[in-house]
C-alpha cells in the first residue's frame, strides 16, 4: 500500500495513458457496429461476411494483431494508434454480433406496425428499432468495455504506455506489489467504465427493466461463447 | 382408478397450488380438470406421475401410494402428452414415438414395429417416420405427441392442454380423434384445459377448478349444465352470458318440422325438429365405453 | 506489406527451424506451443466440463458460473499471469517452470469452457427436457441423450473460445519467458528485428486458425440434423437466427 502512495502519480499517469487507450475503441468500435449490426441484420449476404471476417479478426491473438496493425497501415511500431486500431476491431467483433442480434430481436409485427403509423424509414429506425434494440445493445458494449479494457495491458509488454507497464516492471523486479496494483487499477477503470456505461444506459433506455435486461445479458453471454 | 386423498402443494416461495384436495377418478373413462390458468389444473395433472410431489396428502393409483414408487419406473407406464408436443427435435418420429420402448428396454426391431403400428393409430401416415419433428405441422406434431403417449401401452394417459397451441380446424379434428382412441383403446384418460367446449365435448366426468385447485363443481357435463353450482361455475360455462340456454324463436316461422333456436343474445344459434309441435328427445351418449361389462384385472388404473 | 512478405520468407528458411546458441528455433517453439495448449486444454476441459454440466443440469450454483466469467473478463490475463507465475514456485524435476504457466493457462480457460457447458445445457427448450422426463428418462439419460446432444453446438463453442483464450495466453507466456510461437514476437520486439516479428506473428495466427477451424468442423458436426432448422423452436426469431448466423464458426474469445 505504501508503495502505492508513494508511486501514486505514476500510477495515475498510466491510467490516464490506459483509459486514453481504452476509451476510443469502445466509443468507435460503438459507433461504426450500430450501421454494420443493423445491415447484418437485415440482410443475410451481409450476415455472413461480416461476422465470418470479423470472427476470423477475433481468432487472431491480441499480441498478433497488434504487431501487425501498424505493418499493415504503415505506421511506427510505437504508435499507440496500433493499439487503438487493434481494440477497435475486437470491440467490432463482438459488438457487431450484439447489435446484429439486436436489431433481429425487434419483432417483425413492431416493425410492421410502425410502417403501419406511418414511419418513415429513417423514424422507424430512430423511434422504434434503435431504442427497442437499446437494452441487447448495451448488454454488448459493457462486455466490449470491460474486455477492452483488460486487453489494452497487453500494450504496456509491446512498449505503449498503459497499466500494463506495471506488470512489466513488477515481473522483472519481483515486486507483488506493483502487480497487485496493476490489477487492481485495471479493475477499477473497467468498473468505472462499467458504471458510466449502465447509467447512461438508465438515462436513455429507462423502461429497460430487470426481466428485459437480464434477458439482454444472456443473450450476449451466450454470443460471447459461441 | 386414481385416487387424490388430501393433496396439498405448498411452493417454497409460499403460494399455494393446490390445497386439500381430493376427488376420485374412475378407470377407462375421461376425467377433464378445467379452469383458468394458474388454478393448479397442471400441478394436479403432474402429480400423478410425479413430475410434481404433493406436499401433503396421497396420490393412489389403484390402491397403491404412488409416492412409493420410483419416479422413472411410475413415469414409464404412464402415458403423458403436453402442450407443444414435447418431442425431442433431434430424433426423427419414429424414434421419438419409440423413445419409451428403447427406455424400457424393447429389442429395436420389436420398438420400431410397435412404433408404426401407433402412427396408424394416430392417424398419420408412416411415410412421416423418417421425418424430424420440426418438418411436422402443429397438429402432426401433436398426434406424434400422443403417439408417444401411448408407446408403452399405458392404462393411465396424461393430457396436458395437449390441443392449447393448435389452429381452431384441427384442434376440432384432434378432439374427435382423442374420442375415437379413447372408445377403441379404453385407457384411463385425465385431460387438462381450460377451454370448457373441449372438457364439455370429451369428459365423461368434469371438475371445474377455482384458484388453488379448489373444486367449483364436479359432475359430467350434463349435470352441471342443467344446474351450476355456483355464479362462478354458471360464469365460466357461459350460462350467464346467454350462450348456452336457448330459446325457441316465436318471430321466425318453423320451416318444416324445423323450429330456430335463439340464445339469450337474441341471435340464432340452431334448430331443433319439432314434429307435431312436440319438440324432439335424445339421450345424452356416454363418451367412454362402459366399464360394467369388463371384469378388473390387475394393473387397471 | 512487404514486411508480411519477409515474415514467410522468414518461416520457410529452413535455418530458422532449428535451435542454435544465439536464437531460439521455430519447431521446438511449435512444440512447446502445442505441449502447453494441449495439457492446459485438457485439464480445462476435465474440470470446466463436468462443473458447467452439473450447473447447467441443475440450474445450481449459476450465479457462481455468470459471476466467475465476468469477473475473468476482466482480469488482465497479463497480471494473472505475472501475478502467479512469480508465486508458484518452480518445482524440482518439472521443466521450465511448467507447472505454473499451465495453472494459469487452465485458470484463464476454464470460464469461457464452464461458460459454454453450461449455456449449453441451459439452452435446450425447457418443454423438452419437461417431456424427456415425463416419459420415464433417468436424470442421466436427459443429461446424456438430450441436453448434450441438444446443447453440443454451445459447449463446442465454449470449447473453441478456451482453445483461443489459451492460444493467446500461451503467447503471451513468452514475455516472460516460456518458449512458445510468441517467443519469435517477444524477441523480434527487443531486437527490433520485424521480420522475425511478423514471422512469430505469422505462426501464431495459423495456428490459432487452425485449431479453431478444425473445432468449427467439429462443432458444425455435432449439431444434430435439423435442429438448427429451428422450427420446431417455437420461441423467438433472435435465437433460430443466432444458430445460423453461428455455424459458418464464429467464435469469440474473451481477454486474449
Amino acid at each position: 500500500m505504501q508503495w502505492v502512495w508513494e508511486n501514486f502519480p505514476q500510477i495515475w499517469a498510466l491510467t490516464l495513458d490506459h483509459i486514453g487507450l481504452s476509451a476510443p475503441p469502445i466509443v468507435i468500435g460503438f459507433v461504426l457496429s450500430i450501421p454494420l449490426g443493423y445491415w447484418a441484420s437485415r440482410s443475410r449476404v451481409a450476415r455472413s461476411i461480416l461476422l465470418s471476417v470479423f470472427s476470423i479478426l477475433y481468432t487472431l491473438p491480441a499480441l498478433v494483431l497488434f504487431v501487425t496493425v501498424p505493418v499493415a497501415l504503415g505506421l511506427a511500431i510505437l504508435d499507440p494508434n496500433n493499439v487503438i486500431v487493434a481494440l477497435t476491431i475486437y470491440a467490432m467483433a463482438i459488438m457487431i454480433r450484439s447489435a446484429n442480434d439486436a436489431f433481429g430481436s425487434v419483432s417483425a409485427d413492431v416493425r410492421e406496425s410502425a410502417r403501419a403509423v406511418g414511419y418513415s424509414p429513417v423514424q422507424r429506425f430512430f423511434r422504434v428499432e434503435l431504442p427497442l434494440a437499446g437494452p441487447v445493445l448495451l448488454a454488448g458494449i459493457r462486455v466490449v468495455s470491460v474486455s477492452t479494457v483488460s486487453l489494452a495491458t497487453v500494450g504496456g509488454f509491446i512498449g505503449i504506455p498503459s497499466l500494463g507497464n506495471l506488470f512489466q516492471t513488477g515481473f522483472q523486479i519481483h515486486f507483488f506489489p506493483e502487480l497487485w496494483a496493476g490489477i487492481v487499477a485495471v479493475l477499477i477503470v473497467a468498473a468505472v467504465f462499467d458504471l458510466i456505461l449502465s447509467g447512461l444506459g438508465r438515462l436513455l433506455i429507462p423502461w429497460n427493466r430487470r426481466r428485459t435486461r437480464r434477458r439482454a445479458t444472456r443473450m450476449v453471454a451466450k454470443e460471447v461463447i459461441a | 382408478m386414481i385416487e387424490f386423498k388430501s393433496v396439498s402443494k405448498l411452493y417454497p416461495d409460499g403460494t399455494r397450488a393446490v390445497d386439500d384436495f381430493s376427488v376420485v377418478i374412475p378407470s377407462r373413462k375421461t376425467t377433464v380438470f378445467v379452469g383458468s390458468s394458474g388454478c393448479g389444473k397442471t400441478t394436479l395433472l403432474r402429480m400423478i406421475n410425479r413430475m410434481v410431489d404433493p406436499t401433503d396428502g396421497v396420490i393412489e393409483i389403484d390402491g397403491d401410494d404412488i409416492a412409493k414408487t420410483e419416479p422413472v419406473h411410475l413415469r414409464r407406464g404412464i402415458g403423458y402428452v403436453m402442450q407443444n408436443s414435447g418431442l425431442l427435435p433431434h430424433r426423427r418420429v419414429i424414434d421419438n414415438v419409440a423413445t419409451v420402448l428403447f427406455l424400457n428396454k424393447v429389442p429395436k426391431p420389436q420398438a420400431y414395429a410397435r412404433a408404426n403400428e401407433l402412427l396408424d393409430t394416430v392417424g398419420l401416415d408412416r411415410s412421416l417416420a423418417k421425418r424430424y419433428p420440426g418438418e411436422l405441422s402443429g397438429g402432426q406434431q401433436q398426434r406424434v405427441g400422443v403417439a408417444r403417449g401411448l408407446a408403452a401401452n399405458p392404462n393411465i394417459l396424461l393430457m396436458d392442454e395437449p390441443f392449447g397451441a393448435v389452429d381452431p380446424i384441427v384442434r376440432v379434428d384432434l378432439q374427435a380423434e382423442t374420442m375415437r382412441l379413447q372408445r377403441e383403446l379404453d385407457k384411463t384418460i385425465v385431460f387438462v384445459t381450460h377451454d370448457i367446449d373441449e372438457a364439455f365435448l370429451l369428459g365423461d366426468q368434469v371438475l371445474i377448478l377455482e384458484k388453488g385447485a379448489k373444486i367449483a363443481q364436479q359432475g359430467t357435463p350434463e349435470e352441471i349444465l342443467a344446474n351450476p353450482a355456483s355464479d362462478f361455475v354458471a360464469n365460466f360455462i357461459g350460462a350467464d352470458r346467454g350462450k348456452r340456454r336457448l330459446t325457441v324463436d316465436s318471430k321466425v316461422k318453423p320451416r318444416g318440422d324445423d323450429l330456430v333456436l335463439i340464445d339469450a343474445g337474441g341471435y340464432a344459434a340452431g334448430v331443433i325438429s319439432a314434429p307435431d309441435g312436440k319438440l324432439a328427445t335424445g339421450t345424452a351418449s356416454p363418451k367412454s365405453r362402459s366399464i360394467s361389462n369388463k371384469t378388473s384385472q390387475a394393473g387397471d388404473a | 506489406m512487404n514486411l508480411i512478405i519477409e515474415g514467410f520468407a522468414w518461416i520457410f528458411d529452413p535455418a530458422h527451424w532449428t535451435t542454435s546458441s544465439t536464437s531460439q528455433g521455430i519447431s521446438e517453439a511449435f512444440v512447446q506451443h502445442i505441449i502447453l495448449t494441449g495439457i492446459s486444454l485438457l485439464l480445462t476441459v476435465l474440470i470446466a466440463v463436468p462443473l458447467g454440466f452439473y450447473i447447467g443440469h441443475s440450474g445450481r450454483g449459476r450465479q457462481v458460473a455468470i459471476i466467475s466469467s465476468n469477473v475473468a473478463r476482466a482480469v488482465p490475463s497479463l497480471g494473472l499471469l505475472t501475478v502467479l507465475i512469480l508465486a508458484i514456485p518452480i518445482i524440482p524435476g518439472i521443466p521450465n517452470n511448467y507447472l505454473a504457466y499451465i495453472i494459469v493457462f487452465v485458470l484463464l480457460g476454464i470460464p469461457p469452457m464452464l461458460a459454454g457447458a453450461y449455456a449449453g445445457l441451459e439452452s435446450v427448450d425447457r418443454e423438452t427436457t419437461d417431456a424427456a422426463r415425463a416419459v420415464g428418462m433417468t436424470e442421466w439419460q436427459v443429461l446424456t441423450k438430450v441436453e448434450i446432444p441438444l446443447g453440443a453446438s454451445l459447449i463446442v463453442g465454449g470449447l473453441r473460445s478456451t482453445t483461443l483464450q489459451i492460444v493467446a495466453t500461451v503467447t503471451i507466456g513468452s514475455f516472460l519467458g516460456q518458449v512458445s510461437l510468441g517467443t519469435f514476437i517477444v524477441d523480434g520486439l527487443e531486437q527490433g528485428d520485424f521480420v522475425k516479428m511478423i514471422g512469430g506473428a505469422i505462426l501464431v495466427a495459423a495456428l490459432a486458425l487452425v485449431l479453431d477451424g478444425i473445432l468449427a468442423l467439429v462443432q458444425r458436426f455435432v449439431v444434430p440434423r435439423r435442429v438448427s432448422r429451428g422450427s420446431i423452436d417455437t420461441g423467438n426469431t433472435a435465437h433460430g437466427m443466432r444458430l445460423r448466423a453461428s455455424t459458418p464458426g464464429t467464435p469469440i474469445t474473451e481477454g486474449n
